[in-house]
């Protein structure tokens, strides 16, 4: 009964072009159909008879490419069809291997001792087959048992064989780098070949190995560079320039050398692949080479104006590699550049603004900021922000170096907090605050902004735009001092739009108002105070403008409008919010209760400023930006121990502690981490000053709700108050370095001194040594770099290194077998020789005769 | 600054870092080709070639992400669309697109002349193309495009030489 069904099978078997056929015409979805049909193809793929087998792998091959069908499980099957004698079989049984096994396929090693024969096989296709099957799916293993065959066939007579060979050797290396020292000597004749499909195969090899390290093959420069003056194919000259490049960024001589054939071929009428890659080449890596330069920067102008888009992007794109070097090459360009600001392609687009960014410097920037903003407008929502991130970035790095007119930038930044599109708020936020903190002088203009940024409808509804009304409230509280009327400020803090805004901002907001109210209660009290006795020293007489001058009037009217706007969030379910509130609100209660007393009694006028001057002492301390390696500098206090205690603390409050770890780009010092405390705490809860303010003013009150509930987390009291102390007095203690340190450098003299309008401080920091990454030097250290070290170099120094490695890692067996190879060459002493045949024969004569040979090669 | 970095592309932002892995974890992630990608207008993948290891799911969404990029773009537009952290070269013709995945560096010209070169000896090979031939064919466009590419490089450009290949391999069958 088996054996008729399966002879039924074999029989009925659909072919491949049936189950295309019945695909097609399905008219609902294929789905069922090919379940039916992987149904069939389970059955037939387990007959014995192998010509059905490899039909219904063929077809299976096709469900899994197409349609996405699981094939690993016949993995074993496409095993069995390749070993069939059948050429059409093998190739079926091929093409599904290198199309579903991968390292981990377990029937891998099954196929060894077939690849091995059809390696081996008389017949070409065969071999062309099984190589193409080791390109794909060459495991560690795989390459290692079949190196030599893979070496006999660098060598074969047919050019076909050998060409695919030599691209197998590629995989080969890769996997088992010890390949390099049989293969590597054939790989390296076939420089020489004269046949084009060869040469274009080997260097596309060289092409890649190369890249990955380039140092090793610098010896093989002479074979490239013949090629290079040779050579007329397309596509090999370009794979020689690729390596060129590579090679010169590590020997500058050598860029001399290849400038003029480069230089040849652009003049030549190439095609344009061949010549963008020359410009490619030129712009990257010989941009010292004037004359070509030049010719280069002349053919980009060519790309640039041509219609053909791809052309034009490419010439944009080759401009910007050329741009940090040679800027004249952009400038001259220039209209081009913008001109493509405006192309249809969001690609040529954004390599425009690229460019243009690159352009930037302190005497232009207004003007292409303008343009920018202009096109930031007009464009889609994902170009605008692009343009936006582009400016801000530009404008903020190193310090805002390139911007002197502060208060032109601060309403540039005001202008695009406004742009429809705009999504940047985080970023722009961010640097009003930076700004706010670092340049004394922008703060008053920072008021202004913020307080229209406060009362502009539209940023309200924008939810990517709140980072910037945070950022705006903070401003407009902290430095109150600058603005000439307060009570607008406190009136935009208070608006009743604000319930749109999340809770978060919204405390913000309520803390800003204390603050606008504090320094209005204070600004009344010294009129006050020096009315009544002029003799008194004014602590605050600088920043108590005419406009500020507060009547009992106003001044109650400022206390009424603040407890009528907060009055209805003391029941807000937020409790951050509703703190805060609650806060201010008993704050105003008490204040009112004295002004009013004032008014009637002079007597107690002393106790109710008293109270104000504790509130004004808190915020009265600058906020200033805070090196990021501050903490650093702080020796570490005996007994304090910061680890232990803290690893939990920071799994359980992780999100509060984040926002601080992460902002160090200088907002808040990083000790203060340590010291968020009960000083802290007291201010929020019982309005008692401290002498240190120079906290977030977000955060605190929730870290004192945390507090209560963690307390076993914290440090004790009496350990973070000292702490606290040490910190804000910088008097004290002098180990710890003061938190604004202003390096000399952020007096920069070379700065225009005939600007009309001199550029203010901007407080920079020791951003020298922070988040510089040392380059990892265990690149060098990969196998394949060292193998090949030792074939083409056999320096001394590789080979030691490569000894060490050995005597580490590996089994003594191989330790024994590398070690025997470096007598076999030490022995070897010919004559020198410019053929590779010989040096490789030869390492130790090569380690000698190597470097003079570049240099005459460079001379 | 650390926080922002010059230059990224916005495609690229698009993207979470650990998906475009897969495709810079190959043994050689300079310069060779990633895969090749044939696709109607609609989507359907009419021939796919991988030459790195990608599991079939990320294969799925690479045809998805790959046809969304290069389906709506206008052919006033360049041929190159950054796709992940590499670059997708592309070339529509009539219904079909071929998409090439390349390193960000590599030569866009090149590609662009071999995905022509490769539907020219398609053209050849079925007398005048069309996607129906490609569908009915698919092992034969395979074998012409293993003769093409080799190990995510490219093989032969010479379109003759692969058109007697294929003959060849024709008669053996």
């Amino acid at each position: 009964m088996a054996s008729s069904n399966s002879l039924m099978y074999s029989l009925f078997q659909r072919s491949l072009e049936d189950l295309i056929k019945g695909i097609r015409l399905q008219l609902h979805g294929d789905s069922s159909f090919i379940s039916k049909s992987l149904d069939e193809i389970r059955r037939e793929i387990k007959l014995t008879d192998l010509s059905t087998k490899s039909i219904a792998l063929q077809k299976l091959s096709y469900l899994a490419a197409l349609h996405g069908v699981d094939m690993s499980w016949a993995a074993f099957h496409a095993v069995e069809v390749v070993s069939s004698s059948r050429f059409g079989d093998k190739r079926i049984g091929y093409h599904a291997i290198a199309q579903s096994f991968n390292d981990q396929t377990p029937v891998l090693l099954l196929i060894t001792n077939q690849l091995r024969k059809d390696l081996n096989s008389s017949n070409e296709y065969e071999v062309s087959l099984a190589l193409e099957c080791l390109s794909r799916v060459g495991t560690d293993d795989l390459a290692r048992d079949l190196t030599s065959e893979v070496f006999t066939l660098l060598g074969s007579s047919k050019a076909f064989v050998r060409k695919k060979a030599i691209g197998v050797v590629l995989r080969v290396f890769d996997k088992y780098p010890d390949a390099v020292k049989v293969c590597f000597k054939r790989l390296v004749e076939n420089l020489e070949s004269s046949d084009q499909h060869i040469l274009s195969a080997v260097v596309g090899v060289f092409c890649e190995l190369t890249t990955k390290d380039p140092r090793s093959y610098l010896p093989l420069a002479p074979e490239f560079y013949k090629i290079l003056v040779d050579s007329r194919n397309t596509w090999v000259l370009i794979k020689v320039l690729k390596v060129f490049a590579k090679l010169a960024s590590i020997e500058p001589r050598l860029a001399k050398k290849v400038a003029d054939p480069i230089c040849e071929h652009m003049r030549r009428n190439v095609g344009k692949s061949l010549l963008f890659e020359c410009i490619r080449t030129v712009v990257s890596g010989l941009s010292d080479q004037e004359t070509a330069l030049k010719l280069a920067v002349a053919k980009i102008r060519d790309f640039l104006v041509d219609d053909d888009p791809n052309l034009k992007y490419l010439g944009l794109h080759a401009l910007s590699i050329v741009a940090p070097k040679h800027l004249w090459a952009v400038l001259e360009n220039k209209e081009a550049v913008v001109k493509a600001l405006s192309d249809e392609d969001p690609n040529v687009k954004l390599e425009a603004l690229h460019l243009l960014m690159a352009m930037v410097n302190e005497d232009n920037v207004s003007e292409i900021s303008r343009i920018l903003m202009n096109y930031a407008l007009k464009s889609g929502p994902l170009f605008c922000n692009e343009v936006i991130g582009s400016v801000l970035l530009a404008c903020s790095r190193n310090s805002y170096e390139i911007v002197v007119d502060f208060d032109w930038y601060l309403s540039l930044l005001g202008e695009m907090a406004r742009i429809p599109h705009c999504q940047r708020g985080q970023e722009i936020g961010h640097q009003l605050i930076d700004i706010g903190m670092r340049v004394k002088d922008a703060r008053p203009e920072l008021v202004r902004i913020s307080r229209a940024l406060l009362i502009d409808p539209a940023l309200l509804g924008n939810q990517s735009l709140h980072p910037i009304l945070s950022a705006a409230a903070w401003a407009s509280g902290e430095y109150v001092e600058f603005s000439k009327t307060s009570y607008d400020i406190a009136e935009a803090l208070l608006q009743p739009r604000t319930s749109l805004l999340p809770p978060s901002i919204r405390a913000i907001y309520i803390h800003s108002t204390f603050k606008v109210l504090v320094f209005s209660l204070k600004a009344y009290f010294s009129a006050q105070e020096s009315t009544s006795s002029p003799l008194v020293e004014e602590s605050t007489s600088s920043v108590s403008s005419p406009e500020n001058a507060f009547t009992y009037k106003s001044i109650s009217s400022l206390v009424n409008m603040i407890e009528l706007g907060l009055c209805s969030l003391s029941g807000t379910l937020d409790v951050e919010v509703q703190e805060r509130a609650k806060n201010v609100l008993g704050f105003t209660g008490m204040i009112k209760h004295k002004i009013a007393e004032e008014v009637t009694a002079q007597g107690s006028e002393i106790e109710a400023s008293r109270a104000v001057a504790f509130m004004e002492d808190v915020f009265s301390e600058e906020l200033c930006p805070v090196s990021a390696t501050a903490q650093e500098k702080f020796p570490l206090p005996d007994g304090l121990e910061l680890k232990e205690n803290l690893e939990d603390l920071q799994e359980i409050c992780g999100e509060f502690l984040k926002p601080v770890v992460e902002s160090n780009s200088n907002l808040f010092s990083s000790s203060e981490k340590i010291s968020f405390s009960v000083a802290r705490l007291r201010i929020s809860d019982q309005q008692e000053a401290s002498s240190s303010s120079s906290h977030p003013p977000e955060s605190a009150s929730l870290l004192a709700e945390h507090r209560k509930r963690h307390g076993m987390y914290y440090l004790s009291s009496q350990k973070s108050d000292d702490h606290n102390d040490s910190n804000g007095n910088n008097n004290t203690l002098n180990e710890y370095p003061p938190a604004n340190e202003i390096s000399a450098d952020s007096f920069n003299p070379k700065k225009k001194m005939n600007q009309s309008k001199p550029r203010p401080v901007v407080v920079k920091l020791d951003e020298g040594d922070d988040f510089k990454m040392k380059p990892d030097a265990s690149s060098n250290d990969e196998p394949l770099s060292r193998a090949i070290q030792t074939a083409l170099m056999g320096k001394g120094k590789e080979k030691e290194r490569e000894k060490d490695n050995h005597e580490r890692s590996l089994d003594p067996g191989i330790k024994e077998q590398s070690s025997r190879k470096e007598k076999k060459t030490k022995k070897k002493n010919g004559e020198k020789s410019s053929k590779h045949r010989s040096r490789r024969r030869s390492d130790k004569d090569a380690i000698a005769a190597k470097p003079v040979e570049i240099v005459d090669f460079l001379l | 600054m650390s926080w922002l970095t010059w230059r990224v592309p916005f495609q690229r932002r698009l993207v979470s870092s650990d998906r475009s892995r897969f495709l810079l974890n190959s043994p050689f992630p300079e310069k060779m080709i990633r895969f090749i990608l044939l696709q109607n207008r609609q989507g359907k993948t009419r021939l796919a070639k991988y030459y790195v290891p990608l599991e079939e799911s990320e294969k799925h969404k690479v045809e998805y992400e790959v046809h969304r990029l290069v389906v709506n773009r206008d052919a006033k537009f360049t041929n190159f669309v950054e796709f992940r952290t590499h670059k997708v070269i592309y070339r529509r013709y009539a219904g079909l697109f071929f998409s090439v995945c390349v390193d960000i560096t590599d030569n866009e010209l090149a590609y662009l002349e071999s995905i022509h070169l490769f539907v020219e000896i398609l053209d050849h090979f079925f007398s005048n193309v069309c996607e129906l031939d490609l569908v009915f064919n698919f092992h034969k466009v395979y074998l012409i495009l293993d003769e093409f590419i080799l190990a995510g490089e490219l093989q032969e450009t010479s379109k003759r030489a692969i058109i007697e290949r294929m003959s060849e391999l024709e008669k053996l069958e």
